[in-house]
């Protein structure tokens, strides 16, 4: 077990008379890139919470960083940089004023010059007195995963962390967590952008607070048994209307200039394309890719539940 | 290290507070503003003791009794001599129309008929609309007839000086009452401006955090409750602290109210109430979800401080169960002491009793703030 960051069996969590998350296991392996994927209100950021002591669960028991995640909350806190969706650092505080908090909050030694380092890597030198309220929200992302690696955690957790920035941005901050998971860090990241999943080394899809598929990024649509054509021609809306009907055809998505047709149904997707193909059209198969994988689960996770778990196991 | 106290994250919220106190202009302005307009507010505006009535005169005997009788209304300062009016039609017009509040009439050959030992009546007719500036007015008129009537009635005329004037008016204090209000209202205030802004800045401050989100990075730091707790509440015993302070200088500069006490006294005394303040502020935090929510609640508060203290309407006059309600305010306690101490020279020993109410009230609160307050965020 040395080898691993997180392990939770079992993790349950309440509301109400809503199961938010639901009887989730999860391994994270040490210096991983872990990302959780699933649409909105899934139980994403209740299950980061649960990790890093915010919330209690209500059952279920795990390790964190070797430490009890129901009894040695605190311990695990000074060990996990926790980045929240919304930005969470003091807007009528400057840069240096909340790194130099965060710092102190940690309790770190030599303050002074972890600011200064933060502040040099985030390259705002000449802005180190600007209050984080004005900045973009490219740079307070940036800003605020600086605040939370600064007492050089083991486990960073991030919550949606390129959630409304500008691509570029989005790459920076993906080279950011990069180096630091080839610096050993953990990372667990929820993300919507499936060119941010594909970076991941391993993920979750989570839907309506239970997992639905864990595994490598490249594995998953080989897990789930879907296979793909690549559609080009004219027209592609009619096209696409048509297709739909179509019964091998489970799930007709448009991307750009070409429609991504998939099934889990090989046999039938097959003798779809061979009487399809020749005309106007242009089919190639593919191998299905993350984004039709988790466009299918997401369609497939509210009313064939049983059968999508059963499938995966 | 210490595991559940660190200096160092003690000090780094209250540090961060301190620069978010700064930063925030208005609020800072409005902390040390609202005591000073409140003192001035209280102090000058609301006077219940009013001069200054405008004043007729209907005189029918232009005797030298009559003429130091006028001169000593004048000089009263509470009433303002505007005119001569000649019939009774012309001073119920003027009274019902408001340009006079009061009505001085003397009958013809007053001064004769006084000499003769008829005990003749002068009427004042006051506006009564306002019961408190009538009661001012009459009040005052006695002390004004009897100066007047000690003056004039001497030589010749000093056989009729023992009669009894002829008013049924009852005398309630004497003739120099004029700064009164503002020496029995001043210290009051002083717990009820800080009842006021302590509750509202300590509950707004921390409920802040929840609002902005920056709580969730907070508490997933390894701080605890009681480094959050302190760090976010001193700061506001500090300007608690100044606002006293501006406070005593004012009350003393603007208001001549003395400080007959013992200092200590006062400095223990305001220091429990602050800090029993600051704690149902967090109280206060722990139960709105919003800033907004926080300052209604915080108003909320403020009301029976107000009303119920002894500050507004005297103790004794309430009733039982408005008194029973008015001892579990800390400002009612926290107002005896500052009267005490600092109009009727009171040491430790006369207020050790309203200390104690206060460090009650302090446990009850605490006790009922920790059992709701949260570390994590269900």
């Amino acid at each position: 077990m040395d080898d691993v960051a997180i392990s939770v069996t079992g993790l349950t969590k309440v509301f109400g008379d809503r199961k938010v998350v639901d009887d989730f296991d999860m391994e994270v392996k040490k210096g991983a890139i872990y990302g959780f994927l699933g649409p909105n209100g899934s139980g994403k950021t209740t299950t980061i919470r649960m990790m890093c002591g915010l919330l209690t669960p209500d059952g279920g028991a795990g390790q964190c960083l070797g430490l009890d995640i129901l009894k040695e909350s605190r311990e695990i806190k000074k060990r996990v940089g926790y980045m929240t969706q919304k930005f969470s650092l003091y807007e009528d505080l400057t840069i240096a004023e909340n790194l130099d908090f965060v710092a102190r909050m940690f309790g770190m030694p030599g303050r002074r010059k972890l600011v200064e380092e933060a502040v040099r890597d985030l390259g705002l030198e000449g802005r180190a007195g600007q209050l984080a309220g004005t900045l973009s929200g490219g740079w307070k992302q940036r800003l605020a995963l600086a605040a939370c690696t600064i007492h050089n955690p083991d486990l960073l957790l991030l919550d949606e962390p390129t959630a409304g920035v500008d691509p570029k941005a989005r790459r920076d901050f993906w080279d950011e967590i990069r180096r630091l998971a080839a610096k050993g860090v953990t990372v667990l990241v929820s993300t919507h952008y499936m060119d941010e999943a594909v970076q991941c080394d391993h993920i979750a899809y989570i839907a309506y607070g239970k997992k639905l598929i864990d595994g490598a990024a490249e594995d998953i649509p080989t897990t789930i048994g879907l296979s793909t054509y690549v559609v080009k021609g004219p027209d592609l809306s009619a096209l696409e209307e048509r297709l739909k009907q179509e019964d091998g055809a489970g799930q007709v998505i448009r991307f750009g200039a070409e429609l991504h047709v998939s099934g889990t149904d090989k046999a039938a997707l097959d003798a779809l394309a061979a009487r399809e193909a020749g005309g106007d059209y242009d089919w190639q198969a593919k191998k299905a890719g993350l984004e039709e994988a988790f466009i299918y689960l997401m369609a497939g996770a509210k009313d064939n539940f049983g059968a999508a778990q059963e499938e995966v196991q | 290290m210490n595991r559940l106290f660190s200096w160092t994250r003690f000090l780094g919220v209250l540090i961060k507070e301190f620069i978010q106190m700064k930063r925030d202009r208005v609020t800072f302005a409005m902390m040390i503003g609202m005591p000073v307009m409140q003192l001035l507010l209280f102090g000058y505006a609301i006077d219940t003791d009013p001069h200054n009535l405008p004043t007729l005169i209907e005189v029918a005997d232009e005797s030298p009794v009559v003429r130091s009788l006028t001169a000593a209304m004048d000089t009263s300062d509470y009433f303002d001599f505007i005119g001569i009016v000649t019939s009774e039609l012309e001073s119920a017009e003027a009274l019902k129309d408001g340009t006079a509040t009061v009505i001085l009439t003397v009958p013809p050959g007053f001064e004769r008929d006084m000499i003769r030992g008829l005990s003749p009546e002068i009427l004042l007719t006051v506006d009564a609309s306002d019961p408190v500036a009538a009661g001012g007015a009459i009040g005052a008129m006695n002390g004004v007839v009897e100066t007047a009537m000690k003056q004039s009635l001497s030589g010749p005329l000093s056989f009729a000086a023992g009669s009894e004037p002829p008013f049924e008016l009852v005398v309630h204090r004497a003739f120099n009452p004029s700064e009164e209000t503002s020496i029995n209202i001043v210290p009051g205030l002083l717990a009820v401006i800080l009842s006021m802004t302590m509750i509202l800045i300590t509950a707004v401050a921390i409920v802040r955090e929840t609002e902005k989100g920056t709580m969730e990075s907070l508490i997933a730091t390894p701080v605890t409750a009681a480094e959050v707790m302190l760090g976010k509440i001193l700061p506001y015993v500090f300007v608690g602290y100044v606002q006293t302070f501006v406070f005593l200088i004012a009350a003393r500069v603007l208001f001549n109210v003395p400080f007959s006490g013992s200092f200590l006294a006062f400095f223990l005394g305001f220091n429990l109430y602050i800090i029993v303040n600051l704690a149902i502020g967090f109280l206060v935090s722990t139960v709105a979800r919003t800033q907004m929510q926080a300052m209604q609640l915080s108003f909320f508060t403020i009301l029976p401080t107000v009303l119920l203290s002894g500050f507004m309407f005297p103790f004794s006059a309430m009733p039982g169960w408005a008194q029973s309600l008015g001892t579990a305010i800390p400002a009612t306690h926290f107002l005896r002491l500052v009267r005490k101490v600092m109009l009727k020279g009171g040491g430790l020993p006369e207020v050790a009793g309203n200390m104690m109410a206060i460090v009650v009230i302090l446990v009850v609160v605490v006790a009922i703030a920790l059992r709701r307050y949260r570390q994590t965020l269900d």
